[in-house]
């Protein structure tokens, strides 16, 4: 099933290059784990600046399709294009190049505990051996509303404070996309509202943004502040959704 | 909240500050390397002191010669004379002396003790000979020595200098294969404590993979640690490998054996590169270990 190539609400912050038209896109594309087929026969591509949720139960393989779209899995056949490559040509500091366009946000929120908030924020610089603006950095802190807890320690934090840092670590380097793995699976609706008007704030900031959530109040809302297309994970196949949500 | 305003950091600082620091892999890198290095230095303390001794000893006796005269008491005076007579002619001797019987008598003294009939016995009568620079022919000496004295017998002492040679130089050999395994046991114990470091900050790596670092940016935090650690625990191990050969007994009172057991004059600055030396084993070791546990891990 492929989705159609959505047309950006406003033009991307950082116009992708001349030859770059999908930032993701998924051919043919199986994978499999131990024998087990989690995702089978998918075909897609996510245009920039377009807004997907995808949707599906516990176990569909969300997570797996996530994966797979920041190279962290590689298809078992078929192809993944991120940029226009194909991820089977990137080396592994490709792959990690790549990722610095790509910012993700976990259910869990990974971040390094034994150091603050600020210096966890800043860490997509800190590891591609750039300076980060403090200035920027406490923009970014009050935009996610965590400026007065910019010196804690991440285990200080409670779930929504450390969803928002994971969301506002995911965009310091002004990446092109968004991937979301259940953004709101730990937090309460007002929170959920919250991180939802970020992310759909970024949407029209250009940001090409995938969620995956099995939260369909949370997709209702969105749809009515967003152009959105909703991909629903059945029977290991992705499916175009959306006219019975 | 806010963290206090700090001088930033260099890059490699702020990659050394993305590992915690904590854990048992921390005192054990550098416990090793001091512990490790303590050894070294005594290994190269023992290797430089042996080689020294068998040097001394070697020159010693290379720049010596001894003749021993054994002949019917009736030819005793005349081969005596003869040998001095070709002794005073031969080129390349510095001196020479005919052994009295009070000196023979003392050397003797150790083993015979104080009262030895020397006039009764029949004891070779024996030449020192001290070799000019450059030396004598000893083949020359030998046939010469043969025509005119024919008891005499030149020992130019080669069949002890070799022996010598050969164990000062595998004395040598096994001073630089202890260094060398006391290294590669460096080695390994810092890879398995780097595999350790790595193994227990998977969370770690996976956050950086998550934002986009590289394996050599990641590595380079584990490998800046560990090489920072050895260096650290070398420096300890080498002040305290230098001050237990320095408190080694003085030569006189350990007695001949331990003569010259240490360093001496610029033998002391060897210890000093231990240090650096076991900083760059770490640095290999854990760069190694650290690329190969990264791609392990994908």
């Amino acid at each position: 099933m492929e989705s159609t190539a959505d047309v950006p609400l406003v033009k991307p912050s950082r116009p992708l290059s001349v030859k770059e038209t999908t930032v993701i896109a998924f051919e043919n594309v199986a994978y499999s784990y131990s024998g087990s087929e989690l995702l089978a026969d998918v075909s897609l591509r996510l245009a920039p600046g377009s807004f997907h949720f995808l949707t599906g139960p516990s176990g569909s393989g969300k997570s797996t399709f996530l994966k797979l779209a920041y190279a962290e899995l590689r298809p078992t056949t078929g192809r993944v294009t991120l940029f226009d490559r194909d991820v089977t040509t990137l080396s592994r500091d490709d792959v990690a190049r790549t990722r610095r366009r790509i910012g993700i946000v976990h259910q869990d929120c990974r971040f390094l505990d034994h150091m603050t908030l600020a210096a966890n924020m800043a860490l997509p610089f800190t590891v591609s051996d750039r300076e980060s603006d403090p200035k920027e950095l406490d923009e970014l802190l009050g935009w996610v509303g965590l400026s007065h807890l910019s010196g804690a320690l991440p285990p200080q934090l409670s779930g929504g404070e450390r969803q928002r840092a994971a969301l506002a670590r995911a965009v310091i380097v002004d990446p092109d996309v968004i991937l979301a793995d259940e953004p709101t699976g730990n937090v309460d609706w007002e929170m959920s509202l919250k991180i939802l008007t970020l992310l759909v704030e970024l949407n029209r900031m250009g940001k090409t943004i995938v969620v995956a959530t099995h939260d369909l109040n949370l997709i209702r809302q969105a749809k009515a502040q967003v152009q959105t297309r909703v991909l629903r994970i059945a029977k290991h196949r992705v499916q175009l959704a959306g006219a019975d949500l | 909240m806010k963290p206090p305003a700090a001088k930033p950091a260099s890059p490699s600082t702020r990659a050394i500050r993305v590992v915690p620091s904590s854990g048992p892999t921390a005192w054990l890198t550098s416990f090793t390397a001091a512990a490790m290095t303590f050894l070294c230095v005594f290994a190269l303390a023992l290797s430089l002191a042996s080689g020294r001794l068998a040097d001394r000893w070697s020159d010693a006796l290379a720049r010596t010669a001894t003749i021993r005269l054994s002949a019917p008491a009736e030819q005793v005076q005349v081969q005596t004379d003869a040998i001095l007579l070709v002794l005073s002619t031969t080129p390349g001797i510095a001196s020479y002396q005919a052994i009295d019987d009070d000196d023979t008598r003392a050397l003797l003294e150790p083993w015979f003790g104080p009262d030895l009939p020397i006039e009764s016995l029949p004891i070779p009568r024996l030449f020192e000979v001290v070799e000019a620079v450059p030396g004598y022919d000893s083949e020359g000496l030998r046939n010469r020595l043969t025509a005119e004295a024919p008891g005499a017998i030149l020992d130019d002492h080669t069949r002890w200098r070799r022996p010598l040679a050969e164990a000062a130089a595998r004395l040598r050999f096994l001073g630089l294969l202890s260094i060398a395994l006391i290294g590669a046991t460096m080695a390994a114990m810092i890879t398995l404590a780097a595999r350790a470091a790595l193994a227990t900050n998977i969370e770690v790596i996976r956050v950086l993979r998550l934002v986009g670092a590289k394996d050599s940016y990641i590595a380079r935090a584990f490998v800046r640690r560990f090489t920072l650690r050895a260096f650290g625990g070398a420096m300890v191990g080498a002040a305290a490998g230098l001050a237990g050969v320095a408190a080694l007994p003085a030569a006189d009172a350990a007695g001949g054996f331990l003569t010259g057991l240490g360093f001496t004059g610029a033998g002391w600055l060897w210890p000093m590169a231990l240090p650096p030396i076991a900083a760059l084993v770490a640095f290999v070791a854990t760069r190694r270990a650290a690329f190969q546990k990264l791609r392990e891990l994908t």
